[in-house]
């Protein structure tokens, strides 16, 4: 999942100080899985936000959509956003640009920073997993992904910098290449990593799309 | 020849190399490299001259490389992956070439939170072994990574850096063994304290067939003091200080620690002289520069070869 964390609260108060009406809008989806943005985190911050606006008379509207990553269940604030002149999105950095697309004529801000594509370790605790590199070498690397989880994205670790069985950067983070290679190691795999794995494709550094198989000609059909 | 480095033909002579080190100034300021370079000329066969080593902003390698040039010290110009990327690198290899320097060190390099700018983002577009094979690919073949030709090729005598006592340590002979498929000509390691495992990993090395096909420099730091070496222990990642090394530096009266430190260090080189599959020691004195002289003469690696 896209795991997020919300803003200070006082980065989202200036940012919305300067508003009469208000919509904060949850995601149902990922957010609300990583307790960042879901109705309950909307409704928190839109009691938090009351309290403090309760002077300035500012009012603040909820509503949390299943994806806000979905023009589909976006169309569902298209008769609602004329209430509001301004749109506060709980969503991850995706959602957030998807309902400012949809609503080009109001202010969309953002109240949660969108941190990682990473995994549950238990409640209210995340891990990053994925850069989302789109080159993935997870079958060479024995499931260990070494441009998430080695702080250099080195591709022939370990390098000179593992401490005794952590990375040079903290003690508290394992090293990726050492848990590479004892994955392998176990596997009787290790012929994979014996030869020198060339420059990566970091192509990537640009947006990017993907179409499945089967579906180029509706997209094609869709643009001409 | 390779390259033709004083390095390179020291090595191919069969002589016993003795290589040294500088760090470039955290500023423009040219006397003080000037300075250290005095100890080391004459002392070793050349001298690695670090790259924003620990991730802190100096003067650059391949520029403190020409001021030792200018001295008559021949550099061998270390060239991390966390600053630059490939397109950077391959111009900085020419550039460096064009004004004379023959070698070179490829290296990860420390991760750039451990420096004063924390904030920056590492580039690390490719990695150590990656950047050995780009030297190569270079040299050998004329060819930049990306296959065009190259007009007037560098001719580079390549160096990788090993650390034999980072974890785990089974694999580290054949990482060694990935280095030198890349390309390295000659390896320098991490500081050695801990012999029994140097021994066993140069011995690895000579059965895989390793110390036949690239020279290699175990790496030597005298301790100067006590602080030192438990630091080293205990803070540095990847270095393997026994405790023996500290109890033999805490066993002297205190005036005598530091020259405990260059005994240790001498009875390690004269070992690797005898070492099958040790080419040679690189003297890593951390900004102990004018201590060189007396090293070197304590060690017994003078008069250095004329080659």
């Amino acid at each position: 999942m896209i795991v997020a964390e919300r803003k200070p609260f006082d980065e989202i108060k200036n940012m919305v100080s300067s508003y009469k009406k208000v919509l904060t809008v949850g995601c149902g989806t990922c957010v609300a899985v990583c307790l960042a943005g879901g109705s309950k985190e909307v409704e928190t911050l839109n009691a938090e936000l009351n309290l403090a606006f309760k002077k300035d008379g500012i009012e603040f509207g909820a509503e949390t959509l299943q994806r806000q990553c979905d023009m589909e269940f976006l169309a569902e604030l298209d008769n609602k956003v004329d209430q509001y002149d301004c749109l506060l999105s709980m969503a991850c950095g995706a959602g957030i640009q998807f309902l400012a697309e949809r609503f080009p004529n109001k202010p969309v801000l953002p109240a949660v920073n969108t941190s990682f594509i990473g995994v549950n370790l238990d409640v209210g605790w995340y891990e990053e997993k994925c850069r989302a590199c789109g080159q993935c070498v997870l079958a060479m690397t024995g499931g260990v992904c070494p441009v998430t989880m080695c702080a250099k994205s080195l591709f022939n670790g370990p390098c000179g910098g593992t401490n005794k069985t952590s990375c040079e950067i903290h003690t508290d983070q394992p090293c990726a290449w050492l848990k590479i290679y004892e994955r392998l190691s176990g596997q009787g795999r290790l012929a994979q990593i014996m030869t020198v794995s060339p420059p990566n494709d970091w192509s990537n550094q640009k947006p990017r799309k993907v179409i499945q198989p089967g579906y180029e000609e509706r997209i094609k059909a869709m643009h001409s | 020849m390779k390259a033709g480095s004083k390095l390179e033909r020291v090595l191919k002579a069969g002589h016993f190399a003795f290589t040294g080190e500088v760090g470039p100034p955290r500023g423009a300021n040219v006397n003080s490299i000037r300075e250290k370079l005095k100890h080391l000329k004459g002392n070793v066969d050349m001298v690695n001259v670090t790259d924003n080593q620990t991730a802190m902003v100096r003067m650059s390698s391949w520029a403190a490389s020409l001021i030792c040039i200018q001295e008559g010290v021949e550099p061998n110009f270390q060239m991390v992956c966390r600053d630059r990327n490939r397109i950077a690198m391959q111009a900085d290899i020419l550039g460096a070439y064009a004004h004379g320097i023959r070698n070179m060190l490829c290296l990860s390099g420390d991760h750039q939170m451990f420096g004063d700018h924390p904030q920056s983002k590492g580039v690390f577009d490719l990695d150590s072994m990656q950047l050995i094979m780009m030297v190569k690919k270079m040299r050998d073949e004329g060819k930049f990574l990306s296959g065009a030709d190259i007009d007037v090729k560098p001719e580079i005598f390549i160096g990788a850096a090993a650390n034999p006592f980072a974890e785990p340590f089974e694999w580290r002979v054949h990482r060694l063994a990935k280095k030198v498929a890349a390309g390295a000509d000659f390896v320098q390691t991490q500081c050695v304290y801990n012999m029994p495992k140097i021994r066993e990993w140069i011995r690895q090395a000579n059965d895989m067939g390793l110390t036949e096909k690239v020279y290699i420099l175990p790496g030597v730091t005298p301790m100067k003091s006590i602080g030192m070496a438990k630091y080293m222990q205990s803070k540095v990642p990847g270095m393997d200080v026994p405790d023996d090394i500290i109890k033999r530096l805490q066993g002297v009266d205190k005036k005598k620690v530091a020259d405990e430190g260059i005994k240790i260090a001498c009875e390690q080189i004269a070992e690797f002289k005898e070492m099958k599959g040790v080419a040679g020691v690189h003297l890593m004195p951390i900004e102990w520069e004018h201590m060189v002289p007396e090293i070197a003469e304590r060690a017994g690696v003078l008069p250095r070869p004329e080659v």
